[in-house]
């Protein structure tokens, strides 16, 4: 796997992005991360979207209309889909080819127009991540059916809804400081407590903004030469897909996200690595639940214990295990199927050394997660600083 | 309007027929053929009694479009007597507050309405229980 070094990134702000298409959108980020990469031309395309087939934009063959803007007709191009999870399952696809050795480089685009779309649409679009028979016809919004598993788990494990309030809290600051943000603004615990409900118990600062964006990313055999002198190589520790029941009414125990369990434990086989061994943890904070469930389900806190972590401070950017270090989907923005991709490049910028104002002091490894559905599809990344090979004469300084 | 959806389910939405295992005596809701349980094969048909208790419940005050009409409705997570979970909406709560827990048993109602032109939806819904269990 760590023959697969990611090259060059490139996004767009999360936004409404009224006068640009998604198309546009995607073109623009792709071209960012192919300028980044010192690149002109990649031998695939793979684009990580949900919606543009189920809401107003009716938009199929995606791909290829991506690569034909940008110029490269001809191009192998294809869309990934896995819900919410769309951009990292892009990202995944991407990393297989380039290791199957078929192509030498890939791009992988994650792109979403929602602000086109009338906003009970949207609800609509966003609520076939459930099951079209069985949840959808009952009509739960997406909001509904987290609101399902966070009163269950209060009820369960006697958290009460403030205790959730440093999930919230923590994205907004990090947003505040990231020009890519949809949500540049920091929230007390008053206001979180305060803020409007959606599906009680979740309010509108538990639940994560919608909006257009794109991202990219070049990946390539590692090896090649990088235009950036001072870059470090960032490689492809682990990536891992595992699958839940797409109702969360056919779970066993629906308080746990087994899919997330079993492909972060697979991450953490394939790099080696344990969940302490993480500098930090890009996890899917659609709703504040469901960062508690990733830190649980990560091993990084025990069952039912998730809210505990934000208490402490550990996912600060000065703690343990920071999360959302640009804002996470609370308040860097959620367009779904674009998000997977983002957080690869936040992950990216951080073991770049390159995440400005949002830069932490220590970031060697890291880890990226995305949720598709209430927990149906996840999909885990671990990146990490390529290891140099030990230089003779910086042993002999040593002795 | 997806009126061969509506006719295939029929007999879930207006009787919660799913399925029993044959090899391991598991009660299957949604049917699906094969049991979750055990992994073998399981379609032989199976009437649910209706009874469970409410898992959890919220309120949808933002519906997807097509359920705007009913707005805000109360959506639950039921458990069964019988075992599985199902998704479904309260209905007929008058003043009585939801609390988790609370004996709930099946009525058939209308889920949604398609326009002047469209067809009516009726399927399962779930109240607070009025028959002794």
């Amino acid at each position: 796997m760590e023959r697969v070094a990611v090259l060059g990134v490139g996004m767009v702000p999360v936004d409404e992005h009224w006068d640009r298409s998604m198309v546009d959108l995607a073109g623009e980020a792709a071209l960012a991360a192919m300028t980044d990469a010192g690149m002109e031309r990649v031998d695939a395309l793979i684009v990580g979207n949900m919606t543009a087939a189920v809401g107003e934009s009716g938009q199929l063959n995606l791909a290829a209309q991506i690569a034909d803007w940008c110029g490269w007709r001809g191009l192998e191009a294809y869309k990934v889909e896995a819900a919410c999870a769309s951009g990292a399952a892009a990202f995944r696809a991407g990393i297989v080819t380039v290791a199957s050795g078929q192509v030498d480089s890939v791009l992988v685009v994650g792109v979403e127009k929602m602000s086109q779309t009338e906003s009970t649409l949207t609800t609509a679009a966003l609520a076939t991540a459930a099951d079209a028979d069985y949840e959808v016809p009952h009509g739960p919004s997406f909001v509904a059916l987290n609101a399902l598993i966070m009163r269950r788990y209060q009820h369960e494990y006697g958290w009460q809804h403030e205790d959730f309030a440093p999930f919230s809290v923590n994205a907004h600051a990090n947003a505040a400081r990231n020009p890519f943000a949809r949500l540049r603004h920091t929230i007390s615990v008053k206001e979180y407590s305060r803020a409007r409900i959606v599906s009680d118990p979740i309010n509108i600062l538990d639940a994560s903004p919608t909006g257009d964006g794109a991202a990219a990313i070049v990946l390539t055999r590692s090896g090649k030469v990088n235009g950036h002198a001072n870059r470090p190589t960032v490689v492809v520790a682990a990536s891992a897909v595992a699958t839940d029941t797409i109702g969360i009414h056919s779970r066993r125990e629906p308080l746990r996200l087994f899919a997330a369990e079993r492909s972060a434990h697979t991450a953490y086989l394939q790099a080696g690595l344990r969940p302490d061994e993480m500098d930090f943890f890009e996890l899917h904070d659609a709703f504040s639940i469901m960062a508690a469930l990733s830190l649980e389900a990560a091993g990084m806190a025990e069952v039912g214990q998730g809210p505990r972590l934000a208490q402490e401070g550990a996912i600060r950017p000065d703690g343990s295990i920071p999360i959302a270090t640009f804002g996470g989907l609370k308040a860097r923005g959620h367009p779904v199927g674009a998000t997977g991709v983002y957080q690869l490049v936040e992950v990216t910028r951080q073991l770049w050394g390159e995440a400005g104002d949002n830069q932490l002091s220590k970031a060697r490894v890291g880890m990226a997660q995305s949720i598709g559905g209430t927990g149906a599809t996840v999909v885990t990344h671990i990146l990490r600083i390529k290891a140099k090979p030990a230089s003779p004469s910086l042993r002999h300084s040593h002795a | 309007m997806e009126v061969s959806r509506h006719w295939r389910l029929k007999q879930q939405r207006y009787s919660l027929v799913g399925e029993v295992c044959p090899h391991c005596d598991s009660k299957i809701f949604p049917p699906r053929d094969i049991c979750p349980d055990c992994g073998q094969e399981a379609s032989q048909p199976y009437k649910f009694s209706g009874r469970g208790q409410v898992y959890s419940f919220t309120t949808v005050h933002n519906p997807p479009a097509g359920h705007e009409e009913n707005a805000p409705y109360t959506v639950a997570l039921v458990h069964l007597d019988e075992g599985p979970m199902v998704t479904a909406q309260l209905t007929d709560v008058g003043d009585k507050a939801v609390e988790i827990g609370m004996p709930v048993e099946m009525v058939t109602r209308k889920l949604r309405s398609d326009g002047e032109r469209g067809i009516l939806v009726y399927g399962y819904k779930f109240r607070p229980r009025l028959l002794p269990a």
